[in-house]
């Protein structure tokens, strides 16, 4: 793996996983003095860290605000979100805060279900691609060799072939996908490039001596990755988690656009396909598609930018400059 | 160098297998046999008791539901190679192949630009951001927005903005109905002006992840130790940041090559808001319709578009990294 | 005197306030001086060797001057230093290995660095190909990448990059602690090749190392906790160190030809002080076997015997 390679395997580059996490820098020509902090406990430290990095409190703060709109907003919907009211076409008011469709129905109750199903989807999502992730990533880095040829080849496979493509079509032939089985759909296709980070990240790991004295001391593999070298990367699989996350969201709600997702639920995406098929767009019913499309971007925008403060928080280079 | 084409070629010929192995499978381990579905539904699309005939009959031998499945993977892979995607179920008795190219030059156009041009202008002005504070706290909040945006809301937005309330642009096609396409500047013109919300649309989601990617990598390229010796040796920023930026510019590369299955649905879904009659209209109409064949079709079309994409990717690392052309870069 | 060196001071910032690194040092470098630095990691020694070159953005000029042939150096000023960087001062930095672009051939790199300071290329590469030579390299490496080197191989061309437009001052940084013993003999001994053939006028050596500064330093100057200690010339530091610190440092070392069996190595007792808060006063006070009262009070840096300087109210 050349030295740009492993850059990129960091959460860091561009549109695919847009994140900060520059992996260790490169050393500059100082000897700095080893302050006293070093003394304080680690886990204080990240704390301290935390509690003082705005872009961490910015991004936390709009994704839990999403988190209670999504727990607590459909409590408050007065409708249910496929139920017809008589008030067609109108604009947001004190009886409709979102307004309603061109056939009558809340847009309110739409979007709080919305909202939900959101949060579903991407830790549905998120859970199942971590873990395929950790387990070809792990097993990848770890065992080297033929059993790295091989995951690795399956791992560009899937990377190649765009999740979206095969869910259009695994999609296009089902007749009705529930939340829980698009979330798992997207989840086993979302998994390919975490684990390709995860591997060189294991890869730099083994290197190291304790992993070494453990495998020296003929402990069970999977004893050893869970026990030294999990750990030994939380920081990294929990950011990694909240890109998947967030992905998972995505790729859902470019699915349930195109009109393949959820039927008799009620999604961001498929709100933004109503609109659209209805001609919500044409008659500039902006309450009916505005709402999923900022929801989702502050979502996944919040996460992003969550994930650039853990990044500091994490990284010490990072932070000081 | 060779080994590492090989290598690229030996994935990609593995994904094009795949590809073809899940659209081959897929209708038949789906719950409720869709094929079963589709030919009933056939019945209802044709206009003459010959046509229905005839289209059952070809229904049937195209499938050959009779066969050994390894006779009716075989026959598949034929058929592919001959360039047979399938009779599309829509537009009767248009084969699929027709359908998608004539929607190719649409979704290209659309892709080729939107794609070079957010690349060329991300990567530029993410470059200006780093280490420049008022540019970064502008650059930066604005690409994490743009790069969090689902792209059929942005087209939505854009659509609703400047065709639906200011009415400077068509809100749908890909050009004036009332023209007949011809090779003329008039014809050219009313192309551009169809084409340019889409464009703009595609265009902004993909400008802040490539912002984004390049500030970051140039800032750890600023602080890399070539660049600490080059300041060291009192060389001109200007060009301390070339070398940056050209080094950034690496795993930039590898990030276009991950990031071209997202952006080819991006195009997809924006084409859909606007109308626009490329392969995601077309799509759009297949899933509607429940042509399977064209469904099934386009799928395979997409991916060996992206695989084609991700070659021409691999040539541009290799020609701007030199140390894979000198094979120092080891098969791992 | 080549190098005149007043009361510098440059701090490190934190986030927990600033660390006294470099905290008020005087000395000077002759011409033609390979002066050693010598000290433990975290003593400040490679802050003092970069800021005469680079402050780096955590490096903070606070106080003092520095004169280079009789010219000030505007070290704290970024811009203005750039005229005398490459020319006046020079570096082989601690990441040599890691220091040429790799994405550049390493020829297309100097080129570029050079006719970015205004010098003509083509009229120097004579010049270069002569300096590779002198140290085993053959022209070849100008058209490689620095991938395709060896670490002793990249090391051997930025010494010769480093020192192409002739400087008055070489500052290397700990360039040998990377290399294999063997390696380490032939690149001190090509520092003071290039010293003798007039490639730099002269040099300072940081590193820990004081057997290497024994083979080739004339000057070694020993530097504890951001002060300076002790600087003598080499033999004299070796033999007859008289800063309790450095004859702590000095009989810590192993020497040639005694079994250990019998003689126990002994390190420093405690460790050096955080230099967050500095202790007031003479900062070894707390490790020194010799400490008395008057050690609350910093002891100056004065000359004690032609040459040697001495920071200690022992000694005075």
């Amino acid at each position: 793996m050349t030295r740009s390679d492993q850059k990129h395997d960091g959460l860091a580059t561009g549109a695919s996983t847009a994140a900060v996490a520059s992996g260790a820098a490169g050393g500059a020509a100082v000897d700095v003095p080893s302050p006293k902090v070093r003394t304080i406990n680690r886990r204080f430290e990240f704390l301290y860290f935390a509690i003082r990095n705005n872009k961490l409190i910015l991004g936390l703060s709009i994704v839990i605000i999403c988190f209670l709109i999504a727990i607590i907003g459909p409590l408050l919907a007065k409708y249910s979100p496929f139920q017809y009211t008589t008030s067609y076409w109108s604009p947001p008011s004190s009886r409709h805060w979102f307004g309603t469709t061109q056939d009558g129905r809340d847009v309110y109750a739409q979007f709080a279900a919305g909202m939900r199903s959101a949060f579903l989807i991407g830790t549905i999502g998120g859970v199942i691609a971590s873990v395929v992730a950790m387990l070809v990533g792990f097993t990848a880095g770890y065992r080297a060799g033929i059993v790295d040829e091989i995951l690795s080849m399956v791992t560009n496979i899937f990377l190649v072939i765009p999740a979206f493509a095969v869910l259009l079509v695994i999609a296009g032939f089902l007749h009705n996908v529930s939340i829980p089985v698009e979330g798992l759909l997207v989840g086993l296709l979302s998994w390919p490039w975490a684990a390709r980070a995860l591997r060189a990240q294991t890869f730099s790991l083994v290197a190291r001596d304790f992993i070494g004295m453990a495998r020296l001391s003929a402990q069970n593999s999977w004893r050893i990755i869970f026990r030294e070298i999990a750990p030994n990367m939380s920081s990294y699989l929990f950011m990694m988690f909240i890109l998947l996350f967030g992905g998972a969201i995505l790729i859902s709600a470019t699915i349930d656009f195109i009109g393949l997702g959820p039927q008799f639920t009620f999604t961001l995406g498929k709100m933004m396909n109503e609109a659209q098929t209805n001609s919500g767009l044409l008659l500039g019913m902006w309450w009916w598609f505005i709402p999923p499309g900022i929801a989702i971007t502050a979502i996944v925008g919040g996460l992003y930018i969550m994930n650039v403060g853990l990044d500091e928080v994490f990284n010490p280079r990072l932070r000081e400059m | 160098m060779r080994r590492y084409f090989a290598r690229k070629l030996l994935t990609y010929s593995l994904t094009f297998i795949a590809a073809v192995t899940v659209d081959w499978a897929i209708p038949r381990l789906m719950p409720g046999n869709p094929i079963d579905d589709l030919l009933a539904r056939i019945g209802t699309r044709c206009n003459t008791r010959e046509q229905c005939d005839a289209i059952s009959s070809y229904f049937y031998n195209v499938f050959g539901l009779h066969k050994p499945l390894w006779v009716q993977y075989l026959t598949f892979w034929k058929a592919l190679f001959q360039g047979n995607l399938g009779i599309s179920v829509m537009s009767f008795p248009e084969p699929v192949s027709t359908l998608i190219k004539n929607a190719i030059p649409y979704t290209l156009g659309l892709l080729v630009p939107a794609i070079l041009l957010s690349f060329w202008a991300g990567n530029k002005v993410g470059a200006l951001a780093a280490r420049r504070k008022i540019l970064d706290n502008t650059v930066l909040p604005l690409s994490y927005t743009l790069t969090a945006t689902p792209y059929q809301w942005l087209a939505m937005v854009l659509a609703w903005t400047f065709a639906v309330t200011w009415r400077f642009f068509p809100i749908s096609g890909g050009y004036d109905p009332l023209r007949t396409p011809s090779w003329s500047f008039g014809f050219a013109g009313d192309l551009l002006y169809h084409w340019f919300l889409p464009f703009a649309s595609l265009f902004l989601v993909q400008f802040g992840g490539w912002a984004i990617g390049m500030r970051n990598m140039i800032i750890y390229e600023l602080e890399s130790d070539y660049a600490h010796y080059l300041e060291a040796l009192g060389a001109p920023r200007k060009l301390v940041r070339k070398y940056a930026y050209r080094n950034a510019l690496l795993p930039q590369i590898s990030g276009l090559a991950l990031a071209i299955g997202a952006i080819v649905g991006g195009a997809l879904v924006t084409e859909i808001v606007f109308g626009y009659p490329g392969v995601g209209s077309l799509i759009l109409s297949a899933i509607n319709n429940k042509d399977y064949f064209a469904i099934q079709g386009i799928f395979l079309f997409i991916i060996v578009g992206v695989l084609i994409a991700n070659f021409i990717v691999d040539i541009m690392y290799v020609i701007i990294d030199p140390r894979t052309r000198i094979g120092m870069q080891g098969g791992s | 005197m080549s190098l005149r060196v007043e009361n510098l001071k440059v701090y490190y910032r934190t986030l927990a306030g600033d660390v006294q690194a470099l905290d008020g040092v005087t000395f000077g470098i002759a011409d033609g001086e390979i002066m050693g630095l010598a000290g433990e990691s975290g003593c400040g020694k490679s802050t003092l060797g970069n800021s005469l070159i680079y402050l780096s953005g955590r490096m903070k000029y606070v106080d003092g001057s520095v004169e280079l042939d009789n010219k000030e150096l505007p070290i704290a000023d970024m811009h203005e230093m750039d005229r005398f960087r490459y020319k006046e001062v020079s570096i082989i930095p601690q990441y040599a290995m890691s220091a040429l672009n790799p994405t550049r051939k390493i020829g297309k790199m100097a080129k570029e660095i050079i006719e970015s300071r205004g010098v003509d290329y083509h009229s120097i590469l004579p010049e270069f190909t002569r300096r590779l030579e002198l140290v085993g390299l053959s022209d070849d490496v100008l058209r490689m990448f620095s991938l395709e080197l060896s670490g002793g191989m990249k090391q051997r061309a930025v010494m010769v990059l480093s020192t192409l437009l002739n400087p008055s001052l070489l500052i290397a940084d700990e360039i040998t602690s990377a290399l294999d013993v063997s390696t380490q003999k032939a690149v001190a001994e090509m520092l003071v090749e290039f010293r003798d053939r007039g490639f730099v006028k002269s040099m300072m050596v940081v590193t820990h190392d004081l057997s290497i500064l024994h083979q080739i330093a004339d000057t070694i100057l020993v530097m504890y906790a951001g002060h300076l200690a002790e600087k003598a010339a080499a033999e004299v530091i070796i033999n007859n160190p008289r800063h309790p610190y450095t004859r702590l440092l000095i009989s810590s070392l192993p020497e040639v030809g005694v079994t250990y069996a019998k003689k126990r190595l002994t390190g420093i007792a405690g460790t050096p002080p955080a230099l967050l808060h500095p202790p007031t006063g003479c900062r070894f006070k707390e490790r020194c076997p010799l400490a008395f009262e008057k050690c609350v009070e910093q002891p100056p840096f004065i000359e004690v015997d032609k040459g040697h300087f001495v920071a200690c109210w022992k000694e005075i």
